[in-house]
């Protein structure tokens, strides 16, 4: 095995080994829905509109992919820097790429099965349909995480602990858990507010609209590309093992 | 010709200054020790050697190359031991052994490591729950993973009882015979006297002898590398 498929393949054992956040990332955003769906009225039409659940079921990926990039992931790698691990790795010849790559790579598998989980549970619990634009949601989630965790990584980078990590974390997780809906349904929020979610990480809008069928609109998707490619390459540059 | 220059390094940091002027060469094939009190710049200047910081001033070569500019080819060659690093507690000995030696073009067995370093009957615990001497064990097969020309130990016994102390002074001249340079950083004179063919005293950032443990007590007029050392560094 070359030097990123074992670092990837040690990453993922660790992980497995302390499972809590795994476990967390992949059946937060299904419990919640299931907790939610059983108050009263949730699961109705709203004044003849859609149900809030259906409305609703995007923001948990928001959710999900927020804890994993902005909290689960940045604390991980600075705990790395604070422990003395990545200057260990600094002696060696491999690049600190690799450990970016094994750890994005991790966080997305564990936020691609917590999304098909709440699908799997929306669908059979509430019958709440599956995205009406495959594709578009595909890349809307694919974006919108890339984003998220591109500030994750931007956040391991300039950080010295875990708990400044988390705490510099915080300064995005906030207005992204807000603006995507988490906290207060969209529908519920001015309109302002809910202009400027749309192209705000991780397109929590695109991620909505691919679910009930419109279809992303592509500026979304291209703001949201060049956010992603703009901090990906501005957290990639920063990252170092020292 | 020497594997290791180092001349009139300086390095300083924002709030003092750790390296004021150090000077050295390393031969190839021996056990260089760089002797020294808490705080006197030793491991700022293995680190610096190694490629870790940059240098205010001075140069420094090590196997021909620039810590710095070549710093992925001097790796490939030189194995580090640090001061104060450690492993993810849950990663297994073995696990540990075979990641960095992904690292490497051309590493040495795992296999051969564990044995050689006796930690085959610990290659399925966890890092969290070794004891010191076997952290250090394990630390030594690190540095030696990528078969190295140069192996840099920094505060290796530290922390470790005498028996274990012992048992890495002859892992140390295992190192050395077969035919790894080892740069070594210690405050333990015994440690010293025992192993290294030559000793840069360091103190307050600068060289302030450079000879044999022999070289040194004979100058000093003392009988013991401990009595020389405080001769030398003139605090009595």
């Amino acid at each position: 095995m070359n030097a990123l498929t074992r670092l990837a393949a040690t990453e993922l054992k660790l992980s497995l080994r302390t499972p809590m956040w795994l476990i967390l990332g992949i059946l937060f955003p299904s419990v919640v829905l299931l907790a939610v769906g059983m108050i009263p009225g949730m699961d109705r039409p709203y004044e003849g509109g859609p149900r809030f659940i259906d409305v609703w079921a995007p923001s948990l990926i928001v959710l999900t992919v927020t804890m994993l990039g902005l909290q689960t992931m940045p604390v991980h790698l600075a705990s790395y820097r604070e422990k003395g691990i990545l200057r260990r790795l600094a002696t060696t010849p491999v690049s600190p790429a690799n450990l970016i790559i094994a750890q994005v790579a991790i966080n997305a598998m564990i936020a691609v099965a917590g999304t098909v989980l709440l699908l799997v549970v929306g669908g059979i619990v509430f019958d709440i349909p599956g995205p009406q634009d495959p594709l578009g949601f595909l890349i809307a989630f694919v974006l919108g995480t890339g984003s998220v965790f591109g500030l994750g990584v931007l956040a391991a980078a300039l950080a010295r602990t875990s708990r400044s990590a988390s705490a510099l974390a915080m300064i995005a997780y906030f207005p992204i858990m807000f603006l995507g809906g988490v906290y207060l349904p969209r529908q519920f929020m001015p309109e302002f507010v809910n202009r400027v979610g749309e192209f705000t990480p991780p397109g929590v809008q695109a991620l909505q609209d691919a679910w009930t069928g419109t279809g992303p609109q592509p500026l979304q998707l291209i703001v949201l590309a060049a956010f992603t490619a703009g901090i990906g390459f501005l957290a990639a540059r920063s990252f170092r093992w020292e | 010709m020497p594997i290791v220059e180092v001349k009139n390094l300086r390095k300083s940091y924002p709030d003092k200054i750790a390296v004021e002027d150090v000077s050295f060469h390393v031969e190839r094939g021996e056990i260089f020790g760089i002797l020294g009190t808490n705080g006197a710049g030793k491991t700022t200047t293995v680190e610096c050697l190694q490629g870790l910081r940059e240098p205010d001033s001075g140069s420094i070569s090590v196997l021909g190359l620039d810590p710095r500019k070549d710093r992925d080819a001097l790796h490939e060659r030189l194995g580090a031991q640090l001061q104060e690093s450690e492993l993810p507690e849950k990663l297994k000995v073995s696990e540990a052994l075979k990641l960095y030696a992904s690292f490497y073009r051309d590493p040495a067995d795992p296999e051969k490591l564990l044995d050689q370093l006796a930690l085959t009957d610990k290659r399925d615990s966890y890092f969290k729950n070794l004891s010191g001497g076997q952290k250090q064990r394990l630390s030594i097969a690190l540095a030696l993973i990528g078969n190295p020309e140069i192996a840099v130990l920094d505060e290796l016994t530290t922390g470790l009882d005498p028996h274990a102390r012992r048992d890495a002074w002859k892992l140390i001249e295992g190192i050395r015979d077969s035919g790894v340079t080892v740069i070594l950083v210690t405050h333990f004179m015994d440690e010293a006297q025992r192993l290294c063919d030559r000793i840069a005293v360091i103190e307050a950032g600068r060289v302030l002898a450079l000879d044999t443990p022999a070289g040194l007590m004979h100058t000093a007029g003392e009988t013991t590398l401990d009595d020389a050392f405080v001769t030398l560094t003139g605090r009595n």
